[in-house]
């Protein structure tokens, strides 16, 4: 690595893959219960695991973001971060309180935590992937403005790249819409109208500008392409992906009691999302087709590149499936839902955090890659990984389908209820949880990737001094 | 052929400006397309809708717009041709591209006050709210495009010419005939297409 202060991107890359993995086994945990309805009750019930599984998922990826940023920015600005010593005092704070959160859900029941917590002082609880207690939504708030602190002090002190830029301006709306989580009116079209203000604007809106600037940090380490060549394409995927993830939180606002407007809205700007997802595609594949170097670390190109396609599939072509209002009055809330989440949180951001870790982790331990052997071993496990979440998407596409079949378009009186489709839809959830295990077998090869990398770090390409 | 001929002949297949910014404006256009579309819908159903729509808009600020904007188009491709031949009048031909996009904001804005103020609003019918919804978006990129044009043309005389400028001058104006573009296709569409 370039710049000492760049290690502190060390522990948040660590305590995200450990949480990634508690992701992963809550992930198996909710797999079974969707077959064995009373799996692991009453010590684990399925509301507490999803909980679980869908909060640790944004823990780890903020996590992630965070140590990609500390590793980005320093290269990017030239300069040292600005204060190593804040950055490590955040990440124990972030830690401790992310892991007592998780242990709260886990150790008594939910309402309780609610009543220990103080909830009833700023009630924001109770809410999906908001269910964090009010005083650990405080803890995140502290978190982010150090953070962004430290990373705004440091840009505004070094060079200024279209990729720091891109990132510190996704960082600040990460953080300007997570304070929509405090507001929690009373009417419930109101609470679900800014309630998306922090879940889509975030995944679809400013999200999509820390993807965008990683992947470009990436593409100009790894192919050495000019940087005025990949700022230009930055430009233009990030004006796309806000002109159509903006107006497209309006595919949120379908039948919910919000003016009859959003039905168009809605449908015509989300109709576009895909195509900000298929530019970085085309992006990633011209900028390596021109590369005028070849980089040893083939295992990040593979991640950044796979991440492409793979966030086009799932945020761009499964989320286009059932974004149209009309298709969108049987789909809503289905299975189908679930598919694009899982494919969409997985392609573009599990994927990008993994790219910048892959390409990161060896530089910070004094390698320009790992060795041959162990990046055969973790490009193995990315198309381990790939494929079983793909197949998940199919079979919960299958499972939905089957839903809207049988649940939603019949009439009334013909359509069966939801329990009694659920059990017709069993075989297709155990060949989902089949495809689950695939992708933990995924997991686990990654993981041997670091333990060969470990064994074989004398047949890695050392870092030059200045490289 | 030498340098001065390519320059000012460009060959058969030469794509203006940038291909990352093609992209864009196919996807644009795509956004701009489905609106059509959607309004198009909603005309077949709502015939009668469209017609008393029609009635209340104000087809002389709509005619000064598009007048407007076929001007900015003539400029910036003169400003194109002068970036190409070197001459310094290149700077003024893109001020005067914003400048007829400062016409269209400012006719436009007064239409949007009108109405508003008569009650007629995104909610108010169907045809309405497609009116607004394109007609709104459009604004937005036309205030985009005088934007990039004074940045661009700024500088162009700050910093002078060098050997990118003829592709990002062919990118701005391919952004700002986008835009002309889709106002060609829109004003007929909600200011007089009737049946």
């Amino acid at each position: 690595m370039k710049y000492q202060s760049q290690a502190v991107a060390k522990p948040y890359f660590a305590f995200a893959i450990l949480l990634f993995i508690g992701q992963i086994v809550f992930g198996l945990i909710l797999g079974t219960q969707y077959i064995i309805g009373d799996f692991l009750f009453p010590e684990i019930p399925f509301n507490v695991a999803r909980m679980v599984h869908t909060n640790l998922l944004i823990v780890w990826l903020l996590c992630g973001f965070m140590g990609a940023t500390y590793y980005l920015v320093p290269e990017e600005t030239q300069c040292e971060l600005f204060s190593p010593k804040l950055a490590w005092i955040l990440f124990w704070a972030y830690a401790i309180a992310g892991t007592l959160t998780i242990i709260g859900y886990l150790s008594v029941p939910y309402a309780t935590l609610a009543e220990i917590t103080g909830n009833d002082i700023l009630p924001t609880m109770g809410r999906e992937f908001l269910e964090q207690p009010t005083i650990t939504k405080v803890g995140i708030v502290i978190v982010a403005l150090g953070f962004l602190f430290n990373v705004g002090m440091t840009i505004l002190r070094g060079r200024k790249t279209v990729i720091n830029m891109v990132l510190i301006t996704g960082l600040l709306g990460l953080a300007v819409f997570f304070l929509f989580s405090f507001y929690n009116p009373s009417s419930l079209t109101l609470d679900k109208y800014f309630w998306w203000w922090v879940v889509h604007l975030w995944v679809e809106g400013v999200w999509e500008l820390i993807l965008g600037s990683i992947l470009a940090f990436i593409l100009i380490k790894t192919t050495g392409v000019d940087r005025e060549v990949v700022e230009k394409w930055l430009y233009l995927i990030i004006g796309m992906a806000l002109i159509s993830g903006i107006l497209g939180t309006g595919h949120h606002y379908f039948y919910i009691g919000t003016p009859d407007y959003w039905l168009w809205i809605g449908s015509v700007f989300s109709a576009i999302e895909p195509l900000p997802f298929f530019m970085m595609m085309v992006f990633a594949f011209s900028m390596i087709k021109q590369r005028r170097r070849e980089h040893p670390n083939k295992a990040a190109m593979t991640w950044a590149s796979a991440c492409t396609i793979m966030a086009f599939l799932g945020a761009g072509v499964w989320g286009f499936i059932h974004t149209l209002a009309p298709v969108n009055y049987y789909t809503h809330g289905s299975q189908i839902t679930a598919a694009h989440g899982h494919l969409a949180f997985f392609g573009a951001y599990v994927m990008i955090v993994l790219a910048i870790i892959s390409f990161a982790w060896p530089q910070l331990n004094g390698r320009q890659s790992n060795s041959p052997a162990a990046q055969k071993v973790e490009i193995a496990s990315i198309w381990v990984m790939c494929l079983s979440m793909l197949a998940i998407t199919l079979l919960l596409t299958a499972a939905g389908v089957i839903q809207v079949m049988q649940q939603r378009v019949p009439a009334d009186g013909i359509a069966i209820g939801f329990m009694a489709t659920q059990d017709l839809i069993v075989p297709v959830y155990w060949a989902r949880l089949v495809a689950g295990m695939a992708f933990t077998v995924g997991v686990f090869m990654y993981l041997a990737s670091f333990l060969v990398a470990g064994r074989t770090r004398d047949q890695a390409p050392a870092l030059a001094a200045n490289a | 052929m030498n340098m001065q001929q390519q320059i000012q002949q460009p060959e058969t297949g030469y794509l203006p400006g940038d291909m990352a910014l093609w992209y864009f404006l196919c996807a644009e256009l795509g956004v701009f397309a489905l609106l059509i579309a959607g309004s198009a819908l909603v005309r077949i159903s709502h015939p009668d809708l469209f017609q008393s729509g029609m009635a209340v808009l104000h087809p002389l600020a709509g005619v000064i717009n598009t007048l407007a904007l076929i001007s900015g188009s003539y400029c910036v491709a003169r400003a194109v041709i002068c970036v190409r031949h070197q001459s310094p009048l290149a700077y003024r031909f893109f001020i005067a591209t914003a400048l007829t996009g400062m016409i269209y904001i400012s006719v436009k804005l007064w239409e949007y006050q009108s109405l508003l103020s008569d009650g007629y609003s995104l909610h108010y019918d169907a045809f309405f709210t497609f009116y607004f919804l394109a007609t709104f978006f459009h604004f937005m990129h036309v205030v985009a495009g005088v934007v990039i044009v004074l940045i661009y043309a700024r500088a162009l005389k700050k910093n002078g010419r060098n050997e990118n400028s003829i592709s990002h001058s062919e990118s701005v104006a391919a952004y700002w005939h986008m835009v002309d573009l889709v106002w060609i296709v829109l004003f007929p569409a909600l200011y007089f297409m009737r049946g």
